[in-house]
C-alpha cells in the first residue's frame, strides 16, 4: 500500500517536476523508458524468480509490435466496399484513417490489432517456450538468443514489414474518448500516465503473483529444481506460465510504445535490445522488481537522452559485468543497507 | 536442373564457412571442457583476429601480421580468464553466462572505437579476388584451399596436443573431474588460463583465414558465436573433434538454404537448425542421451 502511494508519488512528481522546469520534452524519453522497463519487469520475473534465463524478449516486443503496426497500417479500403468488409466496418472492426497523402484508407482497428498482437506472441512464446523451458543453462540461452536472431533477421528481411526501414506512419490508438496513444507533443502528458499506469499495474500484478503459491513455486524452482520436483510442483508447468506471462508483457508494452512512437524498426528485435533486458533485470538486483523499475527506469532514461553517448552499448556490456561479477543482489539493496547504517550512525549519536 | 559443377560451388562454399564454425565450435567445447563457462565471446576472438590482423598487415608481411595477430588474441582472452574468470567466487551458471554476454558487448565496443564500422578484410593469401581454381568445372578462390588446409592442420595437431603431451592430457583431465585432476597435482586455475589462449588463438586463426572471403566487421561475433555454438551442440557439447563434421554440416545447411529460401534468410536458417537440435537431440548427433542430460551444474 505505502509503496503503492510511493509509486505514484514519484510518477505525478516527476510529471510536476518536468512541467516546473520547463523541460516538459523530458517526458518523451520517459515515456519511452516505462515501457522499456515494463518489459524488465517481465524478465524480472523470469529470471529473477524463475531463474531461468531468456535473450528473446526484445523478440516478443518486436512482435506485439510489428504485429500492432502492420495490421494497423493495412489498406483494406478496396476489399471493405461490399459484402463482409462492410460489415466489418459498421460493427467498428475497420477504421478510417488519412494516409500520407491525405486520402482515406481503412485499416483494423488499434483494439484489435491489439488483441491479435496479444495472441500470436503468447502462441509464439508457447511454441518456443514449451521445448526450450525443458534445456538448462546455457542450452536455454542460447535457444532464446537464437529465437531472437531468427526474428530479427525475419524481420529484417521481409518486404511486408518495411525490412530494414520498419513500419512507420502508425495511426494513433484511442483508448478512451480524448485519450490518444499517439507521438503528438498535445498528448504527452496522458502518454506520460498512460505509460506509467502500465509500468504500475505490470509492478501490482508482478509482485502479487511472485508472492503468491505460484511465487512461492517459482522461488522453489530457482534454489532447485530437482527438490521442488520431488515436492510435487510441476516445475515445467510454471515455467512455460511465467515465461508465456512475461511475453505478453513484453508484447502489450512493445504494441503500446508502437503506437506511441508511430513508427517501429528491426533493431527492437535486435540481440542488443534483449541483453539490454538482462542487463537491467540484472542491475536491478535480479529478483527484486522494485530494482528492476527504479534501476531500469533511471538508466533506459538515461541511455535515451544520449547521456552515454556513443558509448551507450558499452556502458549496458560494463554493468552486466560489473553488476553480476561483484554485487549479484544488485546495488540497490547493499546502497540501502548502507543508508540505514549511516541514518543509525548518525541518529544515535544525536541520541548520545 | 542444378549441374554438378553448380552443387560443387554450393558445397564447397558450405564448407568453407562450415570449416569456422567449426573452429568457433572447438573453441567453445575447449572452453566448456576445463572450465565450465559457455563463452559467448567465442565469436568475438574470431573478430578480433581478423581486425588486428588486418591493421598489422598494412605495415608487416601477412605471414607475420597473421602470426601476431593470433598472438594478441591469444593474450587478450588468457588476460580475461586471470582478471575476471579466476576471480569469481563459486559463480552461478546465470552469473558466467550473462557475464561473458557482457564481455561479448564490451569487446564489440571496444573494436567500433578502435577500428570504426567499416567492413575490412586481410588480402588473398595467394591470387587475387579474380583467380580461381577450376575443380571439375567449378571455379573456386585459391583462399577456400587456405582456409580448408588451415583449418585441417590446426585441428590435427589440437588433437595430437590433447591427445599425446603431457599438458594436453592435463586438460582433458580437467574436464573430466577437476577434484581428481586437483589430486594429481594438476594446476586447474592454469589449466583454465590455458584453454582460454588456446581457444583465443583458434577463433583468431579462423578469424584471419576466412577473413578475404566473408570480410571482417566489428558485429560479425555474435551470429558466429551462435552458429558455432550450434556446431558445438550438434557435435555434442565438449566433444573436440566432432564439432568438425557438425560444424561442415551447419555450413552445408546454411549455403544450400540459399537455393530455396531468400538470401536474407540465410542467418535464420542456420538459428533454426540450431533451435531443432537443441529441443530434438541436445546431447548431439554423435553423442549417447546421458552426455547432454547430465550437463555440468556449477
Amino acid at each position: 500500500m505505502l509503496s503503492g502511494v510511493a509509486f505514484v508519488a514519484t510518477v505525478v512528481g516527476l510529471q510536476l517536476l518536468t512541467a516546473a522546469t520547463g523541460r516538459g520534452y523530458y517526458l518523451t524519453q520517459l515515456t519511452m523508458a516505462a515501457y522499456y522497463t515494463t518489459v524488465v519487469m517481465g524478465l524480472c520475473l523470469v529470471m529473477g524468480y524463475a531463474g531461468q534465463i531468456s535473450l528473446g524478449h526484445g523478440a516478443f516486443f518486436a512482435i506485439g509490435g510489428y504485429t500492432s503496426a502492420y495490421l494497423t497500417t493495412l489498406d483494406l479500403s478496396g476489399w471493405a466496399a461490399k459484402g463482409v468488409g462492410l460489415t466489418l466496418r459498421k460493427a467498428g472492426v475497420l477504421v478510417a484513417r488519412q494516409d500520407l497523402y491525405g486520402g482515406e484508407c481503412l485499416g483494423v482497428t488499434p483494439w484489435l490489432a491489439f488483441a491479435a498482437a496479444v495472441c500470436l506472441t503468447a502462441a509464439v512464446a508457447f511454441v518456443i517456450g514449451y521445448p526450450a523451458l525443458r534445456l538448462k543453462g546455457h542450452y536455454l540461452a542460447m535457444a532464446t538468443l537464437g529465437f531472437g536472431l531468427i526474428v530479427y533477421r525475419l524481420v529484417l528481411g521481409t518486404e511486408r514489414l518495411g525490412g530494414a526501414d520498419g513500419i512507420s506512419s502508425v495511426p494513433a490508438w484511442k483508448i478512451l474518448p480524448g485519450l490518444d496513444v499517439c507521438g503528438r507533443s498535445v498528448c504527452r502528458i496522458q502518454n506520460y500516465y498512460v505509460a506509467f499506469a502500465l509500468a504500475g499495474l505490470t509492478l501490482f500484478m508482478v509482485l502479487n503473483l511472485v508472492n503468491s503459491r505460484t511465487g512461492r513455486a517459482l522461488r522453489s524452482i530457482h534454489g532447485g529444481e530437482l527438490a521442488a520436483n520431488a515436492m510435487g510442483i510441476n516445475t515445467a508447468q510454471y515455467k512455460l506460465k511465467v515465461f508465456l506471462i512475461s511475453a505478453v508483457i513484453a508484447a502489450v508494452a512493445g504494441c503500446l510504445m508502437t503506437h506511441y512512437n508511430g513508427a517501429i524498426g528491426p533493431s527492437e528485435s535486435g540481440a542488443m535490445k534483449s541483453v539490454r533486458y538482462v542487463a537491467l533485470v540484472a542491475a536491478g538486483g535480479m529478483a527484486n522488481v522494485w530494482g528492476a523499475l527504479v534501476v531500469g527506469g533511471a538508466l533506459e532514461f538515461l541511455s535515451l537522452r544520449g547521456c552515454f553517448g556513443s558509448a551507450d552499448h558499452a556502458v549496458f556490456g560494463l554493468i552486466l559485468i560489473l553488476i553480476v561479477a561483484l554485487v549479484p543482489e544488485g546495488p540497490l539493496r547493499p546502497l540501502g543497507r548502507g543508508v540505514v547504517r549511516l541514518f543509525r550512525a548518525v541518529t544515535g549519536r544525536a541520541g548520545a | 536442373m542444378v549441374g554438378l559443377s553448380q552443387v560443387l560451388q554450393y558445397i564447397m562454399s558450405g564448407v568453407t564457412v562450415g570449416s569456422i564454425y567449426a573452429i568457433v565450435a572447438i573453441g567453445f567445447n575447449i572452453i566448456y571442457g576445463t572450465t565450465g563457462i559457455i563463452n559467448f565471446a567465442q565469436g568475438e576472438f574470431v573478430m578480433l583476429g581478423g581486425m588486428i590482423a588486418v591493421t598489422l598487415a598494412s605495415f608487416m608481411p601477412l605471414p607475420v601480421a597473421v602470426a601476431g595477430a593470433v598472438l594478441l588474441v591469444m593474450l587478450c582472452s588468457g588476460a580475461l580468464e586471470i582478471f575476471i574468470f579466476r576471480r569469481l567466487r563459486r559463480p552461478s551458471l546465470l552469473q558466467m553466462i550473462i557475464i561473458t554476454i557482457g564481455l561479448s558487448i564490451v569487446i564489440q565496443e571496444v573494436a567500433l572505437h578502435i577500428w570504426d564500422e567499416k567492413v575490412r578484410s586481410l588480402p588473398y593469401f595467394t591470387g587475387n579476388e579474380c583467380s580461381s581454381v577450376r575443380l571439375l568445372g567449378a571455379g573456386l578462390s585459391p583462399q577456400v584451399f587456405w582456409v580448408l588446409g588451415t583449418v585441417g592442420v590446426t585441428v590435427t595437431v589440437l588433437h595430437g596436443f590433447l591427445r599425446y603431451t603431457i599438458i594436453g592430457k592435463a586438460m582433458r583431465a580437467c574436464a573430466s573431474n577437476v577434484s581428481a585432476a586437483q589430486l594429481a597435482g594438476i594446476n586447474v586455475a592454469n589449466m583454465r588460463t590455458l584453454a582460454f589462449m588456446v581457444s583465443g588463438a583458434l577463433g583468431a586463426l579462423g578469424g584471419c583465414v576466412i577473413s578475404p572471403i566473408t570480410m571482417t566487421q566489428y558485429d560479425m561475433g555474435t551470429s558466429l558465436a551462435i552458429k558455432g555454438f550450434a556446431a558445438a551442440i550438434l557435435g555434442g557439447l565438449g566433444n573436440h573433434m566432432a564439432a568438425v563434421p557438425a560444424g561442415l554440416l551447419v555450413g552445408l545447411a546454411e549455403s544450400v538454404s540459399v537455393y530455396f529460401l531468400p538470401a536474407a534468410y540465410k542467418d535464420a536458417m542456420a538459428f533454426a537448425i540450431l533451435l531443432l537440435v537443441l529441443f530434438v537431440r541436445p546431447h548431439g548427433l554423435f553423442g549417447a542421451p546421458e552426455v547432454g542430460t547430465s550437463s555440468r551444474e556449477f
